[in-house]
């Protein structure tokens, strides 16, 4: 069976507008929806759009369980060619690549994906309501967090990945967070502060684990030649890939190997890129462990070596690698699927609007979501004019 | 289907019996139980485990409320994986490779039995 996105041409859409909602703690009784279509309004204002002009519409939400239907409701667009494919975090990701190849296909020609959550407001086990797993649920895993600490402690077994180099990546993520102003968490935070945090699941204290914000967004995609025709630098999607190796951690084929090693694969063979060739690595870090294993699954160092690779601040500002600009799930805000937020970011970045956390001379980035436990991996590979 | 997948493996774990599947095909064991064979397709056969197994992975989890307890996930001897706990010994003692034995345990009430594990050095 050949790769699901391997058809998919190189450059065969663009982002052309990108915006957060509101983020953080929202506004009383909010609703996903309300998100989703505020990230809508302000990323077709973003590239000058208006919301006529959107036909078709990606989205994802743990709390609504049609929410194309609630979208296309909500807008007002009747007509739209609708996907609202769920595979956790990594929703968003493979979105871009099926807006892509809805785009190129002729289904729709502006496609807005959307994102919202208030998962802070109203609870994360309201926001996001568990299913039982008979083979599971009676051993009681903190889910999602047990599912990581069970890949950690394979992790730091195998390759002596250590307590000190998992908290780096939490100590980096924050360094990064404390250069971002729309950043949830930007106090400072030590290896030893992360340690010495409240244990929720061996090797992981609370430190480890990703935020529980609200928050949402949108992003705006379309053919090449249209974004080029828009008011912002257009950022083309090069290359797509997906892999989903398993549902539950205990179907998980290799707990140190994930199917980013597949959906990493098409997606640099797609854009005719290498780990070399990127400028800047978005990685979905619910807990420090992801940011590890990416790193190797992805190429950017040999498996086994990640705990290594990020010792010593490699990817906290001014780093060997730029990882997590924004501050991450781990300090920006994770509302439940930051998928969508990687994407944000690296657009950013490649437009050189990021401020004070701006990578100089980019003009490439991957973004790599993660959804489930480990379980449902999409990589999307982003650059500008230059790298196409 | 007479009996679903889930009910015929706990029908057996009510014995004291871990049950699995194999691949009629190929033979590969798999678990959980299934109605037909992942990547074949294949018909599946009932097999009984015979409980012994090595730690692959654990984890301690610490409640809010609450004593912390063991997670882990057990390699048994026949080919195949499942989550399950280890007990008679300390959360923080359960160590990747150890090996264990298979027990049942009851919840009572209404819970269904669950497989559960303890050090197979402590006897057998």
């Amino acid at each position: 069976m050949s790769p699901a996105l391997s058809p998919l041409p190189r450059g065969g859409a663009a982002i052309a507008g990108i915006a957060c909602s509101d983020l953080g703690a929202v506004a009383a009784q909010m609703s996903p929806i309300d998100l989703m279509a505020q990230g809508i309004s302000r990323a077709l204002e973003d590239c000058g759009l208006r919301l006529a002009d959107v036909d078709g519409l990606f989205c994802a939400t743990t709390q609504a369980r049609t929410s194309a239907m609630s979208l296309a409701e909500y807008l007002g667009l009747p007509d739209a060619y609708t996907d609202s494919t769920i595979v956790g975090g990594s929703s968003f990701e493979v979105h871009v690549a099926h807006a892509l190849a809805a785009i190129d296909a002729g289904l729709c020609s502006v496609a807005a994906i959307a994102y919202g959550s208030t998962q802070r407001t109203v609870g994360r086990r309201q926001a996001s309501v568990r299913e039982y797993n008979p083979y599971e649920t009676p051993f009681r895993p903190f889910l999602p967090a047990s599912a990581y600490a069970l890949a950690a402690s394979r992790h730091m077994h195998l390759y002596g990945t250590t307590r000190e180099q998992l908290a780096e990546v939490a100590v980096a993520a924050r360094a990064w967070a404390q250069r971002n102003p729309a950043a949830w968490d930007r106090r400072p935070l030590s290896i030893a502060d992360v340690i010495a945090a409240r244990p929720v699941s061996d090797p992981f204290t609370v430190r480890d684990c990703c935020l529980v914000t609200d928050g949402g967004g949108a992003l705006i995609v379309v053919a090449p030649e249209r974004a080029r025709a828009l008011r912002r630098k257009p950022v083309y999607v090069l290359g797509c890939g997906q892999s989903i190796t398993h549902a539950s951690i205990s179907s998980m084929p290799d707990l140190t190997v994930t199917g980013a090693v597949a959906a990493g694969a098409q997606a640099y063979r797609m854009a005719k890129l290498s780990p070399r060739e990127i400028g800047l690595a978005m990685l979905y870090d619910a807990f420090t462990i992801n940011t590890i294993l990416f790193l190797e699954d992805l190429g950017f160092c040999p498996k086994g070596e990640g705990g290594r690779f990020v010792a010593d601040g490699a990817i906290a500002p001014g780093g060997r690698l730029a990882v997590n600009t924004n501050g991450g799930g781990l300090s920006f805000c994770h509302p439940g699927m930051y998928g969508l937020f990687l994407l944000i970011e690296a657009v950013q970045q490649l437009r050189g609007e990021a401020g004070e956390r701006q990578v100089p001379g980019i003009h490439t980035a991957i973004a790599h979501g993660n959804g489930g436990v480990l379980s449902a991996q999409a990589t999307t590979i982003l650059g500008t004019a230059e790298a196409l | 289907m007479d009996a679903s997948p889930l009910s015929t493996y706990l029908d057996f774990l009510e014995k004291d019996i871990l049950a699995f599947q194999r691949d009629a095909e190929t033979g590969a064991a798999v678990f959980y139980p299934r109605v037909i064979a992942p990547r074949t397709g294949a018909a599946l056969t009932w097999h009984h485990s015979a409980g012994l197994g090595t730690v692959h992975a654990t984890t301690v989890v610490h409640p809010q409320q609450g004593e912390p307890y063991n997670v882990a996930l057990i390699d048994l001897d026949e080919g195949f994986r499942m989550m399950s706990r280890v007990e008679d010994i300390a959360p923080t003692a359960v160590r990747i490779g150890m090996r264990v034995r298979f027990r049942t345990h009851r919840p009572g009430g209404d819970e269904p039995p669950i497989p559960v594990f303890f050090p197979a050095e402590a006897g057998a």
